[in-house]
């Protein structure tokens, strides 16, 4: 009791300054917290941030991609629709394999924190086999549907569903051609302050691949072969 | 062997656009001769081409734009002179080369004139604003500026090599594909806005990671000067929309080229898609190009009164909710399609919304004049002219916005005249303020104040008389994009307009005039002090042109307008400021990889274009064989010691320790 009366004078004593500046903005600097004060990011930082709103930006691409099979999924103009075209299991494999491929390029991420080359470089390479062999799936599927006259031509539905698809695949592509130049990179120069930058946001490429494919999964291949 | 390229493609019977590329073509080799002989080259490649200073490559985007915006108001020319030569007749331009002008005139504004304007500006400004040495990616700049200039070469190419798409700025579906338009036009326009909207999503990238993340010592959010808010802002709306923007243009792609039918009228495709998306785009856009200009005469406002900005913290609202909100407005642009009432409305009212917004900063500019020292310089005369004429584009805006107005306005030389209004009185008033007051820091001397002044006032005059009869002729029924007249009550105003156009023809060559005698007596415009304004924000407390690593030592900063306080300071103590101590620091190494990159990325754009898909292929080996060859490089930083900072600070005249003499 009498620790809180002693208390509440100090605190409403009119010569002690408002610590928090109520009103007054951030005032005075108190140092960086919170306020972005603490001057320029370290380059690290820097570039990962930077990674990061460009994927941002890549998924706002997606979205388009997405709208646009939302509106068009109905539009099968008389030929296939999902229920017919889309095989779940192959699908589930598809799946299992990306997001396996995940997980090991998170290992390699690890032992390259360690700075253990070898496995670095067989986490980096699993990483990279499991892509392909996502790719070569999406490439059989998109190759059979061609061949049964259900190409991108055929409908509206199957142009956004190829576009959709397939801009994720090209993007797996795209990541496989990083992934190989960068192995070869880290065998020839080593564990360098910038080398271990790319390979943070290679990483980070790949997961956000995993979460649009994730997407896709559920409303273009769930959706479609239910309904 | 060059797919669908062969002798047909230039055109010969057409004299119009073949004297025009002649004529470009000779001043293009004359200008490379003149370099070859004075043997500039390897000056050029060394500091200029190859350069990742963020300072150079925001001059070469202005030089750029400036070119662009030049080829543009020719083409605004043509189409003013068509609109009274083809009264009852055809004029001088048959229909498809004016449908071609139009839609290349809309084009080259907005990508690579206003969008490039901008773009340099922050490129410029921004990092010596926010008191650091670079942006966050300096090679990336360099190549998306490089990228940008990529775009624009495509499109002049256009002039000569085929033609130009007929379609309007954005090319509209149905009409854009390949059954209505079969021609090389629109794959022109794709393959040039899909290089150089890479280039744009890149900018945006860097400097939104340069304003978060890298900020001098105590330079917190709300210190940072005005304009590096609404650059923040505009680059965020970069991020977020030109990504809608390339996968439209990648939709209409693949629907030209292997037959999707994302926007055609059959299987099921939908061309009202291509209008929402293009437009969900579209209107952030207007606010990427106006959201910079805000910052700029918001600097320039408060500089040429005297007086800090007034309600800083409620501008920095303002710009943040006219980011957020650009993006719920896009269906104010095709109220018409048939969306329903409840939509129209709700759309219109948000875009009556958003201009409480600008409303905010318009009252915040005038109460930060009130009670001043106002200066009249040409900066503050862009900004006076803009305060006055942008209000009136404003206000036909919220007209527009109402639904049952726009169903009558709609497509009209009404809209022209609206967005001219804002778009000219914004953006480029914008771009020409901050180019006269941020041209002394860039290059070391002052532009000519009274061919300044001339230009202002010409300009002014020749857009209020081109634009006000254009609104009057569209309450009148005028549809725009009009190849020729038959209504006779338009024709005076028509006249009216083309008389303006002369005018602006004056205020165009008052600026070349302003530059060209600006540089002849460069010696008596020479600015020591690096601060020719009495700036309030960091980028005038370092010598102009600044050096290449811009400070020195980074500055700490103190509070809001950190460099008024620095001056304030040093006038309180009388003292001309401590010595510093000097620490080495890493440059980042110039690199040709944008340079490099973007020649095959042009290669591929044309080669697409054309259907010629083995140069495609070489190019897109190239461009990868580019990067490796970046990635693999082993030295990417140079170091600049501390006895050469020294000297080079003390030659350059460190310009706040100047002050502090001039004040003791």
């Amino acid at each position: 009791m009498s620790a809180v009366s002693g208390a509440l004078p100090g605190a409403i004593s009119p010569g002690r300054p408002d610590p928090h500046r109520l009103g007054h903005g951030s005032g005075h600097s108190h140092g960086a917290t919170g306020h972005g004060e603490g001057g320029p990011a370290s380059k690290f930082v820097t570039v990962a941030y930077g990674f990061w709103i460009f994927l941002l930006s890549d998924i706002i691409m997606f979205s388009a991609f997405f709208a646009a099979y939302a509106v068009l999924a109905k539009e099968i103009a008389g030929g296939p629709s999902g229920v017919d075209l889309f095989e779940l299991p192959r699908v589930a494999i598809q799946t299992g394999l990306l997001l396996t491929s995940s997980f090991t390029c998170g290992l390699g991420s690890l032992a390259s924190h360690r700075r253990d080359m070898v496995w670095t470089q067989i986490w980096l390479l699993v990483t990279g086999i499991l892509g392909a062999a996502f790719l070569v799936l999406e490439v059989q599927e998109f190759a059979g549907m061609i061949e049964e006259g259900a190409g991108p031509s055929r409908s509206a539905f199957l142009s956004a569903f190829f576009a959709l698809v397939g801009c994720h695949g090209l993007h797996v592509g795209m990541g496989l051609l990083w992934l190989g130049t960068m192995i070869a990179q880290l065998w020839v120069k080593g564990f360098r302050a910038d080398i271990l930058r790319r390979l943070q946001c290679f990483n980070l490429f790949w997961h956000a691949l995993d979460i649009i494919w994730i997407a896709i999964f559920t409303l273009v291949y769930l959706l479609g072969a239910s309904a | 062997m060059l797919g669908k390229l062969d002798w047909s493609a230039i055109p010969f019977d057409e004299p119009i656009p073949l004297i025009a590329a002649l004529v470009v073509f000779l001043a293009a080799i004359g200008v490379l001769a003149w370099i070859t002989v004075k043997g500039f080259w390897p000056y050029l490649w060394r500091e200029w081409i190859t350069s990742v200073d963020h300072k150079r490559i925001g001059v070469m985007y202005v030089l750029l734009a400036v070119l662009m915006l030049l080829r543009g108001f020719i083409d605004a020319i043509m189409m003013r002179t068509q609109q009274i030569a083809a009264i009852h007749g055809p004029g001088y331009l048959p229909p498809d080369h004016y449908d071609q002008i139009f839609s290349a005139h809309g084009t080259i504004m907005i990508f690579f004139g206003a969008m490039p304007f901008m773009i340099g500006l922050m490129n410029l400004v921004v990092p010596l604003q926010l008191g650091v040495r670079d942006v966050a990616f300096p090679t990336l700049n360099s190549v998306s500026f490089w990228l940008t200039a990529s775009g624009a070469l495509l499109v002049n190419i256009s002039l000569v090599i085929g033609e130009f798409a007929r379609t309007g700025w954005l090319p509209y579906a149905p009409l854009s594909e390949l059954d209505y338009s079969p021609g090389v036009g629109v794959d022109y326009y794709l393959w040039a806005i899909q290089i150089s909207g890479v280039g744009t999503l890149m900018t945006g990238v860097n400097l939104v990671a340069t304003i978060l993340k890298m900020r001098a010592l105590g330079m917190g959010y709300l210190r940072m000067p005005m304009f590096c808010w609404t650059s923040l802002a505009a680059n965020l709306l970069i991020v977020a929309a030109f990504p809608i923007l390339t996968a439209t243009l990648a939709m209409l792609t693949l629907d030209r080229y292997l037959g999707f039918h994302f926007f055609t009228n059959e299987a099921g495709g939908n061309p009202m898609m291509f209008v929402n998306l293009i437009w969900a785009w579209g209107h952030p856009e207007v606010y990427i190009l106006v959201l910079p200009a805000f910052g700029i005469f918001s600097e320039v406002f408060s500089t040429f009164s005297s007086k800090p900005l007034f309600g800083y913290r409620s501008m920095v609202a303002a710009t943040l909710f006219i980011c957020i909100v650009s993006f719920m407005v896009w269906l104010h642009h095709f109220f018409t399609m048939g969306a329903g009432a409840d939509v129209n409305a709700a759309f219109g009212i948000a875009t009556s919304i958003i201009a409480v917004g600008t409303g905010v900063k318009i009252y915040n500019w005038l109460f930060t004049m009130y009670g001043g020292r106002i200066r009249f310089d040409t900066p503050m005369l862009w900004a006076i002219g803009f305060i006055t004429t942008f209000t009136v584009g404003g206000m036909t805006g919220v007209l527009l916005a109402v639904p049952p107005a726009d169903f009558m306005l709609h497509n009209s030389m009404f809209l022209v005249a609206h967005f001219h209004n804002v778009i000219i009185a914004g953006v480029l008033f914008g771009a020409f303020a901050g180019f006269t007051y941020w041209f002394p820091k860039a290059f070391g001397f002052r532009l000519h104040e009274g061919w300044g002044k001339a230009a202002f006032w010409f300009t002014l005059l020749g857009f209020i008389l081109v634009f006000l009869p254009l609104y009057i002729v569209g309450l009148q029924g005028m549809t725009r994009r009009l190849q020729h007249i038959e209504i006779d009550p338009w024709v005076p105003w028509l006249i009216v307009a083309a008389c303006g156009i002369l005018v602006m023809i004056v205020g165009a060559a008052c600026q070349i005039t302003q530059l060209v005698v600006s540089i002849r007596h460069r010696d008596e415009l020479r600015d020591e002090t690096g601060d020719p304004w009495d700036g309030r924000s960091l980028e005038w407390s370092t010598s102009s042109p600044p050096p290449s690593f811009n400070f020195a030592r980074l500055p700490h900063v103190g509070g809001e307008e950190a460099y008024w306080t620095m001056k304030q300071r040093r006038i309180e103590m009388q003292d001309s400021g401590e010595e510093p101590a000097y620490e080495p620091i890493e440059m980042p190494k110039n690199s040709p990889t944008g340079f490099v990159a973007a020649f095959f990325a042009t290669l591929v754009g044309f080669a697409l274009i054309w259907h010629i898909w083995w140069l495609a292929i070489i190019g897109l080996i190239g461009a990868y064989a580019t990067f490796v060859v970046f990635a693999w490089r082993d030295v990417a930083e140079y170091e600049v010691s501390a006895e050469e900072l020294e000297r080079i600070e003390r030659a350059g005249q460190p310009a706040w320790s100047k002050h502090g003499e001039e004040l003791a």
